[in-house]
């Protein structure tokens, strides 16, 4: 039979590479001993000496399908009948070359006439085409469907999988106007408008709400509270540190008052947090605690100090972290604090001073606190809470929100125990005296000129000895040109046009000394 | 008297209200229940609805080959073992063959393996016919129905075409002696003659072990649309493309190769099953054979299958309902793809996971050892027990003959 010859020709090519070793069945044994596989052969040869003229593969199927008289036995194995050409079977294809590989003829033996016996599926073994479409690359209006396919399919992740209860958040932070203003408080304010969850913003500035601050909270969208506290923020970072935690208390009455229900956290305007942060803090029960980086950095450049800070850097141990302690079963049973002795008499007094700036023993921004322990009455607030008025009066301040508790054993630890610190604690601040634009823009012009210490103007211009009146006329033209040949010199290289330059130093020094 | 009934009335009230306000809630949950054609049947348990009867083969046709090539235990013909040893420790296992209804014959056809690792099926039907002759001639349940109350597991390319080059499975056509019994293969396609009427298609057999150990939180949002690793071309038996996949491995490769929705490629990575993880759609095309474990991986990690290849019957068709589960892409729509993906409702979309979430449709696809309720395993034995009471027409007259032992390739005839 040709059919399973030519078949064994073709599976011999396939089942060498595919399996190693393997007994054939036992009708391959006849074939290379029969004239009609002599024949193959012969025709192989032809097809292949086609293909090297033609240039692409001249599959010998097509003589098959154009030659062959036998129709198999077998229900789906169906062959096109002889009087199907060529061009027949192939327009059914919308093909491409394939860039790589040259382009075969690609044959569809899928026929729908010789449907032979009662059910035969559509689906034909044998060669097929290969599919590709005239176009194609990627539409953009279905990547775009995509992508919202996307975000829905992960909405609904964060539906099921994320926290159950989600709990407003009540974001309390100190400010007041300084030259760093802008810079920790646009750091924070983007941090808050990325946190998914809802947001409660009660900002309280010293000195009295102001402008700037309300520009900037304007710009963040954020649901804000902004509130003013009399007194202006003192230079000293002692004083400024217990000005701020009565400025917190301040904002803790608001809670009180507005009864607002959620979690209250403590983001000072020059921290950074990051969003494991807002994902962690809302399985707080009562009162959590977090881990804090202290990046107690000292503000000197000179090269004195880089000579003690390495002594320092070898007793050291890694950047010092604040926050609950826990034993080995997970409970707590102590606090890291920040040991400020390295530190004592080169901490930094004033704002601005360029020293090391120390936070507290424990800072408040390591603490979140469910809104309903300051609540005047809540439904179960808990026996170990101290009330907020009972503690402290108006000008009083409290160390740290430990100062609530009657009994400090139940503070949760957060971020596995402590040991994941998703918070850093930095104070960097310029001098109180500080002068810088107001809202940043500059309007007027700045009236100060400094002068720059290198432009292609010398400082002190040389004398030139010239004529005065050539010189005048000269002056414009040279002027006008020297002016061009000084601004080209400062886009283009300086190595080649210093001869320009130079010379147009000279001419400029030249007028100046005219003018003079 | 007047009080007592008013407490039966509200309580039943209460009841009706409470059961419609729990299938409401479910609609909020994230799986759903799953129920094919045959019902609501994954979480049946067939303890006690049938009893198999094991036969006790020479161990040449089972342990002394698995000695010789311990691999056959890890690779995905592995069901055929574990089925075996399953049902040897089973409460459905009975030692009384008068009162089994199904007849179990434990033979590893799919362990002769090549170097590479892949089963060589040549001698598959010289053994499956000793086994069988060996059965017929030591018990005489073979010859009372002719084997129509026995069942094999033959989880090859082909099943009981034993081979695989498709074309020679189909010139081969199921070995004749297994005709009247039924047949458990992974292959399935309607209309073809390698799958008998009242088989049972399984997964292919994937370690569980190895895909739990890869397992992320299920909140890691998924962020690929389609994922595929796998060949396009096999260049090594088919250099020009067509053969393979009939092409449509080959198409998908050149519509959407520079799609960036499309992460596909033929570099398999070590975070292979934490991709499948992120991503929503997981292609599951068909390459020389139409099944693959892809469908069982794109299942056990939540990914929807997309499954290229027509006419394929999926594994225990009557009790999960595929279509609602998968989406089905004709090859000849496969340049149209990312169009059909696309335009499929976000709402569908999220049904399909949720089903895919369902813990029991993980567990059906699985081959754990030792065995949980609703596994693979289990879901075999329902399979079984939903064909049973055997119809009387089964049990041949005495001195009736329905098969053709001569029948087949000569090369089979020859003693294994």
């Amino acid at each position: 039979m040709k059919l399973p010859a030519l078949q064994q020709n073709c599976n011999n090519r396939r089942s060498n590479s595919f399996r190693a070793t393997g007994p054939l069945d036992s009708s391959a044994d006849g074939a290379f001993k029969s004239p009609a596989a002599l024949f193959w052969l012969v025709l192989h040869g032809l097809c292949c000496l086609i293909s090297l003229v033609l240039g692409f593969r001249f599959s010998r199927l097509i003589f098959f399908l154009l030659f062959s008289t036998t129709t198999t036995t077998t229900n789906l194995y169906t062959a096109a009948p002889i009087l199907r050409t060529t061009a027949d079977i192939a327009e059914t294809l919308t093909f491409q070359t394939p860039p790589s590989s040259p382009s075969p003829l690609n044959l569809d033996t899928q026929s729908n006439q010789t449907s032979l016996s009662n059910s035969s599926s559509h689906v034909v073994v044998g060669r097929h085409g290969i599919r590709i479409r005239p176009w194609p690359h990627p539409n953009p209006s279905e990547v775009m469907t995509a992508h919202r396919i996307i975000e829905r399919v992960q909405k609904e992740q964060r539906l099921q999988y994320g926290i159950k209860n989600r709990k407003t958040l009540i974001v309390i932070t100190p400010t007041y106007v300084r030259t760093f203003q802008t810079l920790h408080l646009t750091g924070l304010i983007h941090s808050l408008m990325l946190v998914p969850y809802d947001l409660v913003w009660i900002v309280v500035e010293a000195g009295g709400t102001s402008n700037e601050t309300a520009d900037l909270l304007a710009k963040s969208g954020l649901r804000t509270i902004h509130i003013g506290f009399d007194n202006r923020m003192p230079i000293a970072w002692e004083d400024r540190h217990r000005m701020e935690a009565r400025m917190r208390l301040h904002a803790l009455r608001i809670v009180r008052e507005q009864r607002l229900d959620g979690i209250v956290m403590f983001a000072d305007d020059s921290n950074m947090h990051s969003m494991e942060l807002f994902d962690e803090i809302q399985s707080v029960k009562w009162i959590g605690a977090v881990s804090i980086g202290i990046l107690a950095h000292s503000g000197n450049s000179d090269e004195s100090s880089l000579l003690s800070q390495k002594v320092e850097d070898e007793e050291n141990l890694p950047v010092p972290i604040q926050g609950p302690a826990c034993n080995s079963s997970g409970q707590l049973v102590g606090w890291h604090t920040f040991n400020s002795l390295p530190y004592v008499g080169k901490s930094a007094t004033n704002i601005g001073d360029r020293a090391t700036v120390l936070p507290r023993k424990l800072e408040w921004a390591g603490f979140v606190l469910n809104s309903k322990l300051i609540w005047k009455e809540a439904e179960d607030k808990p026996e170990w809470v101290q009330d907020l008025d009972t503690l402290a009066g108006d000008g009083d301040e409290l160390e740290s929100p430990l100062a609530f508790l009657k009994d400090t054993s139940f503070v949760e630890p957060l971020g596995s125990c402590g040991r994941k610190v998703m918070l850093w604690w930095l104070r960097v601040e310029a001098r109180a005296d500080s002068k810088f634009p107001l809202g940043w823009i500059i309007d007027p012009p700045l009236e100060i000129t400094v002068p720059a210490k290198r432009t292609p103007w010398p400082d002190a211009p040389p004398e030139l000895p010239s004529n005065e009146k050539t010189n005048d006329i000269q002056e414009h033209t040279e002027q006008r040109r020297a002016k061009t040949r000084v601004s080209r010199s400062r886009h283009g290289s300086r190595s080649k046009r210093k001869h320009e330059s130079k010379i147009a130093d000279s001419q400029l020094s030249g007028r100046h000394t005219e003018e003079k | 008297m007047k009080i007592s009934v008013w407490v039966f009335v509200v309580h039943l009230v209460s009841g009706f209200a409470l059961r419609i306000i729990a299938a409401e809630l479910e609609q909020g949950q994230h799986t759903e229940r799953i129920s094919g054609s045959a019902g609501d049947v994954l979480e049946d348990d067939p303890v006690g609805r049938l009893k198999v009867f094991v036969y006790e083969l020479p161990s040449k046709y089972n342990k002394k080959i698995l000695q010789r090539d311990p691999r056959c235990l890890t690779h995905m013909f592995a069901a055929e073992i574990f089925m075996h040893r399953f049902l040897l420790s089973s409460p459905v296992r009975t030692l009384n063959p008068e009162e089994a209804d199904w007849f179990y014959t434990p033979v590893y056809t799919t362990c002769d393996l090549t170097p590479n690792g892949l089963p060589l099926p040549f001698k598959s039907p010289r053994m499956m016919r000793s086994a069988i002759k060996l059965i017929s001639s030591n018990w005489p349940y073979w010859n009372r129905t002719e084997g129509a109350d026995h069942f094999f597991v033959v989880p090859h390319d082909f099943g009981a075409c034993f081979h695989y080059l498709e074309e020679k499975a189909i010139e081969r056509g199921i070995l004749p002696l297994l005709q009247r019994a039924t047949l458990v293969q992974t292959f399935g396609q309607r209309n073809h003659v390698c799958l008998n009427e009242g088989s049972i298609t399984i997964p292919p057999y994937a370690p569980p072990q190895k895909m739990q150990a890869h397992l992320i939180p299920p909140e890691t949002p998924r962020s690929i649309f389609v994922y595929f690793r796998g060949l396009f071309y096999d260049v090594g038996n088919d250099p020009e493309g067509g053969y393979y996949a009939r092409g449509a491995r080959a198409a998908v490769w050149e519509n959407f190769k520079d799609n960036p929705l499309f992460d596909i490629s033929t570099e398999h990575p070590t975070t292979y099953y934490e991709d499948m993880q992120r991503a929503v759609f997981c292609l599951c095309p068909l390459g020389w054979a139409p099944w693959s474990p892809r469908l069982v991986e794109g299942v056990i990690f939540g990914c929807i299958p997309v499954i290229i290849a027509d006419d394929i019957v999926l594994p225990f068709a009557d009790a999960i309902p595929w279509e609602e589960i998968g989406v089905f892409v004709a090859e000849k729509d496969v340049p149209n793809l990312d169009t059909i993906l696309t335009s499929i409702p976000p709402e569908v979309i999220l049904r399909k996971q949720r089903l895919l979430a369902n813990p029991s449709m993980k567990q059906a696809m699985l081959f754990p050892q030792p065995a949980q309720p609703g596994d693979a395993f289990h879901q075999i034995l329902n399979g079984l027990a939903r064909k049973l009471p055997h119809d009387n027409s089964i049990y041949l007259k005495p001195g009736e003959k329905l098969l053709n032992w001569t029948a087949g390739p000569v090369g089979d005839l020859k003693l294994w």
